[in-house]
């Protein structure tokens, strides 16, 4: 039922212009056959009565304007989805592959559905206030910035900054507490091959490989893929959440990459550019991919997203990082500073901030004293950097005792609290006894955050 | 179907935009709807053989050819009894309904009417036969919910005298409660009115007002305060609390009814606000907040146009409830996501950018809204007062209050609280910085604060005086902390020690304010006046102390300052007398310090 065309009009960019014979839909999905046995794909974005214009996300290099059949499904883009994708790697179209050679493979996945990858929009009225946690095993994320199954919460990093050891910890320790079925879905968006075989290697470690799918787009593969990716991995997502009762955590790096390939994209339109070349749509676009988290309120699975994002030069103010920051629930950033202190994961825990976490965590989830510990943790740590810095000014013999006692909780907080072994999986218990044992340094007095009781029951001398 | 009869035919699709060609009587921003799949669009460019159509949802699998109705009438709000306590999306879909009648998912051409035409409402006429009545008068009232009295209006511009009208009786909103003759002819009159949204609804006068919005947060209430009918922007950076405070109001201001637009923000945060409100109980009535509240959510992954839309059909609903009489408060959050919005739907256009890549008539669309604002006296002959005071949050990229938006808005705007990045990551909430903030509506409600003033013989100072004191401090202090940098906090005089203590108490006693403790979330005038009066003692007292050759740790070490740091959220509004008790102890404390010291030498 396919309608094929044979030649081309006019290559734009990435844009391909065909005289208009038929009656094609909006957001159709093309294939295009170039002689050589080369398959591209594409997706109708403007019809007029002259022309359809097409997006190749492939990009035009070696089309001419009659060496190439462009074929017509009648629909826009879906993938199929099974049960049998568990533990398996594919591309942007949904194609299982190998990475290092990125040769697809034959393998035995029976499609149970087939899925447009813009689904609707959840209605907000139907959406569930996430109320759930999630353990990643990382004291500085589950005490301070507890992630919430339904929670969208990035991961601000540099380069040269230890993150994707953080993601392959967390890849491998996160689990929900209730035995309830938890998958992961890691999507690479333009990730070098380095990188991805690290991933994969650490992955298979875990032990937990049946337990994740991933999606891969290389840093030399077309850039248009980077558009579909997180879109392909979420609609996986959705389907394995909302049909099959999990709960899927997604994991996104980096995003970074996703939205230079849609500055790309965009210049290439000949669109209006915003801040840095970054179209005005930016926010909605991201929007679109980041809002696709959450709770429902009759569904039992959820979907998480911890998306990562390298900032240019540092700058939170970037463009990239600061959309992200508005749509987010709270982001983690992770620090060179500390890096280069030692302590890993570097994060700076007072920049950091989980939205979701004040109405989640306690006696239920986690543990009654948890709220308070994290507040005075807060406000424990910020006086010592205000310390820290007066130390420096009129030295450390002119401190007060208390000021003192502030200096040496500051310290282990970073070395013992923060600071985790790539391999240590702490419980949510774990991670507030070593906050107990940390907080036991300052006098009981000075800890007005936390509530006598608890006072009473874990501090420590 | 048969009453729209002009009908064009698609000619080409590009992003939401689309070429019609074919239509015979349109005018710009009349709708339209693409009659295959219910897609809803606006016109917005005519040309001489097609028209430029911005549709408000996503024009996936559309063809060319399809059949597109001109429905010849402007985007418009329906109006009647079942608006509060909804939700509804920026074109005013009830997402209550579309939830129970497609799913958790939001599907295109989805067609549900916004108020129930089924639900009967019990009317009580308050006019009779042969009255003469004009536009904006009471012709009967309807029990909406427990707390408001929803009052059916002769629609404006249309007078003449009641041929018919109902007795006491149940009607559905598209019953004929009334016929008015006007110049011979009968005009039919029911409880569902339609208004266009970016048409203001007509008023007799607009005037300033001497009455304050009261929030309840200290630092807006004290320092930078609205009046009713006011007009403030809160622009922030991503975790300053912009939400919270919008939240805070929604809950705790005293305003008859509110209007919350989450435009463009996050789905999670309707959904927090959804799940709490329907919880929450009105303090004085004992009813659910739900029921003086209208919710419009647009979040960021919902139809752009759609958000566009979707603050104007907010202020219209704030509008037609103001002409009944009500103070309403209209809550945007985040004017920037309506901006973007424009910008969007302004680069398909391809028109010229300006600033920002904004267009050219950003500042006109924002003061358009921005000017709905105020207090009235409504139409009709009887006087009655009515109000919108509306609050719009600003989201300026990376924090910095430079960029456009910001800076347009503040054109428009009488109050303007700054929120501070470096305040909320020190996690001070509210995160409204003293030194950037200001409100130029407090000389008219000097005479409102006098009314609600504590009298106590200690302290002579009224509200304006102790805000000026406040604001002194606090401006003292900023320019004394690089000093303490340097020199260290005891090598300070005396004087400027204790000036650098009050304002910490100022800010760690008064200005902190927890939007979660069940105490500490409203503080009402009173309890505000005492609160600040009990630091100004203290510092009164303290001065002379340290004549008397005192020394500033002896005064931090008294009780009494933990009670004060402790009193915002350990004293009930309720219980205002014990804010006496207090002063009491204190002054004996400091009495007894003083004596202390005269012994001493």
């Amino acid at each position: 039922m396919s309608i094929v065309y044979k030649s081309i009009n006019q290559i734009e960019g990435p844009l391909i212009f065909l005289k208009n014979n038929h009656k094609v839909v909006n957001g159709e999905f093309i294939r295009i056959k170039l002689e050589s046995g080369e398959e591209r794909n594409g997706k109708v974005i403007k019809i007029t009565e002259e022309f359809i214009i097409i997006q190749v996300f492939q990009g035009t290099d070696g089309l001419a304007l009659n060496n190439s059949e462009i074929e017509f499904f009648g629909e826009s883009f879906s993938i199929p989805i099974s049960k049998d994708m568990l533990g398996k790697t594919f591309n942007s179209l949904g194609k299982p592959i190998k990475i290092g050679t990125k040769e697809t493979i034959k393998t035995e996945i029976i499609p149970i559905t087939k899925k447009n990858i813009n689904s609707g929009q959840i209605n907000p009225f139907a959406r569930d206030f996430p109320t759930e946690v999630i353990q990643t095993g990382i004291s500085a994320i589950d005490g301070l910035n507890t992630l919430i199954r339904g929670q969208k919460l990035p991961i601000f990093t540099g380069q040269g900054i230890p993150h994707n050891r953080l993601i392959a910890q967390i890849v491998s320790q996160a689990k929900v507490l209730t035995g309830e079925p938890f998958l992961i879905i890691f999507c690479g968006i333009g990730i070098i091959l380095d990188d991805a075989m690290f991933f994969m290697k650490k992955f298979l470690e875990s032990g937990n490989i049946h337990n994740i799918i991933n999606f891969i787009n290389l840093a030399d593969d077309p850039t248009m893929e980077r558009l579909i990716i997180p879109r392909v991995a979420l609609t996986t997502a959705e389907y394995f959440a909302y049909e099959e009762d999990m709960h899927v955590l997604v994991i996104m790096s980096d995003i970074t990459s996703y939205c230079e390939a849609l500055r790309e994209i965009s210049l290439a339109k000949g669109e209006i550019p915003s801040r840095k070349g970054y179209p005005g749509y930016l926010y909605s676009d991201l929007a679109s991919i980041y809002e696709r988290t959450g709770k429902i309120k009759d569904k039992k699975g959820t979907i998480t997203q911890v998306p990562i994002i390298s900032m240019p030069n540092d700058d939170i103010t970037h463009p990239i990082p600061d959309t992200t920051g508005y749509i987010t629930e709270g982001q983690i950033v992770l620090s060179r500073v500390m890096n280069k202190k030692g302590i890993y994961p570097p994060i700076d825990v007072l920049s950091s901030l989980s939205r979701l976490m004040k109405d989640t965590i306690g006696k239920e989830q986690t543990r009654e004293d948890h709220s308070d510990v994290a507040n005075q943790l807060y406000a424990s740590y910020s006086e010592y950097i205000d310390v820290k810095s007066l130390q420096s000014i009129i030295g450390e013999e002119s401190l007060t005792e208390d000021q003192k006692a502030i200096l040496k909780f500051g310290d282990s907080f970073e070395t013992k609290f923060i600071n985790q072994n790539f391999n240590e999986n702490r419980t949510f218990y774990d991670t507030l006894n070593t906050a107990w044992e940390i907080i036991s340094i300052l006098p009981r007095r000075s800890l007005i955050r936390i509530n006598p009781k608890f006072i009473e029951k874990f501090y420590i001398g | 179907m048969t009453k729209f009869k002009d009908i064009g035919h698609i000619s080409a699709i590009y992003g939401t935009l689309l070429n019609v060609k074919g239509f015979q009587n349109i005018k710009i921003k009349d709708l339209v709807k693409i009659k295959n799949s219910n897609i809803l669009g606006e016109i917005i460019r005519i040309f001489p053989d097609y028209a430029v159509v911005q549709c408000f949802e996503d024009t996936e699998n559309i063809s060319l050819y399809e059949e597109v109705i001109n429905l010849e009438e402007p985007l418009s709000m329906e109006l009647g009894p079942g608006l509060l306590s909804n939700i509804y999306d920026g074109l005013q879909r009830p997402l209550n309904l579309i939830y129970k009648s497609v799913g958790s998912f939001l599907q295109r051409g989805v067609e549900v009417p916004p108020l129930s035409r089924e639900k009967k409402w019990e009317f009580f006429p308050l006019k009779k036969l042969g009255d003469k009545v004009v536009g904006g008068d009471v012709l009967g009232v309807v029990q909406e919910t427990h707390l408001i009295k929803h009052k059916i209006l002769v629609p404006p511009k249309i007078s003449g005298k009641i041929s018919f009208i109902v007795s006491q009786g149940n009607f559905t909103i598209l019953d004929n409660i009334c016929k008015i003759n006007s110049n011979g002819k009968d005009i039919d009159i029911q409880m569902l009115q339609k208004w266009p949204v970016y048409i203001n609804r007509p008023y007799k006068s607009k005037y300033v007002s001497k009455k304050p919005l009261i929030s309840g947060i200290r630092v807006i209430d004290f320092l930078f305060p609205i009046a009713m009918g006011g007009v403030v922007a809160v622009p922030g950076g991503f975790g300053t609390g912009k939400t919270i405070i919008q939240h805070s109001l929604a809950k705790w201001c005293n305003a008859d009814i509110i209007i919350f637009v989450g435009c463009g923000e996050r789905g999670n945060e309707m959904a927090d606000i959804l799940k709490e409100f329907p919880k929450l109980i009105d303090p004085t009535s004992k009813r659910p907040l739900m029921e003086r509240t209208i919710f419009i959510a647009n979040t960021s992954n919902m139809p752009i146009s759609a958000r566009e839309a979707s603050i104007f059909s907010g202020v219209t609903m704030a509008e037609y409830y103001r002409d009944m009489g009500y103070n309403v408060a209209v809550l945007a959050d985040s004017t920037s996501r309506w901006a973007e919005a424009l910008r969007e739907i302004s680069g398909l256009l391809e028109e010229m950018p300006a600033e920002g890549g904004f267009p050219a008539y950003l500042p006109k669309r924002l003061s358009e809204f921005y000017e709905r604002a105020g207090v009235v006296q409504t139409l009709g002959n009887e006087r009655s007062e009515g109000s919108i005071t509306l609050v719009g949050s600003i989201s300026p990229p990376g924090g910095d209050f430079s960029e456009p938006i910001t800076n347009t808005t503040k054109r428009f705007v009488q109050a303007f609280w700054a929120l501070d990045a470096t305040l909320a990551y020190s996690r001070h909430y509210p995160a409204i910085n003293w030194l950037d903030s200001y409100s130029n509506y407090t000389e008219n409600l000097i005479r409102w604060w006098k009314i609600k003033d504590i009298d106590w013989e200690e302290i002579s100072i009224d509200w304006e005086e102790c805000r000026s004191i406040t604001n002194l401090i606090l401006s003292r202090e900023n320019e004394l902390k690089n000093i303490v940098q340097l020199i260290g906090m005891e090598n300070l005089p005396l004087d400027q020690q204790l000036t650098l203590f009050i304002a910490n108490l100022i800010k760690n006693a008064f200005l902190i304010q927890n939007a979660f403790d069940e105490i500490d979330k409203f503080c009402s005038p009173r309890k505000l006046m005492s609160m600040i009066k009990l630091i100004f003692i203290l510092y009164n007292k303290s001065k002379n102390l340290i004549k008397s050759g005192g020394i500033i740790d002896d005064i931090k070490e008294l009780e009494s300052i933990e009670v004060l740091n402790r009193m915002r959220y350990s004293i009930k509004n309720e219980n205002i007398e014990e804010f006496s008790n207090i002063k009491k102890k204190m002054i004996k404390e400091l009495e007894e310090l003083g004596r202390k010291y005269e012994e001493r030498f």
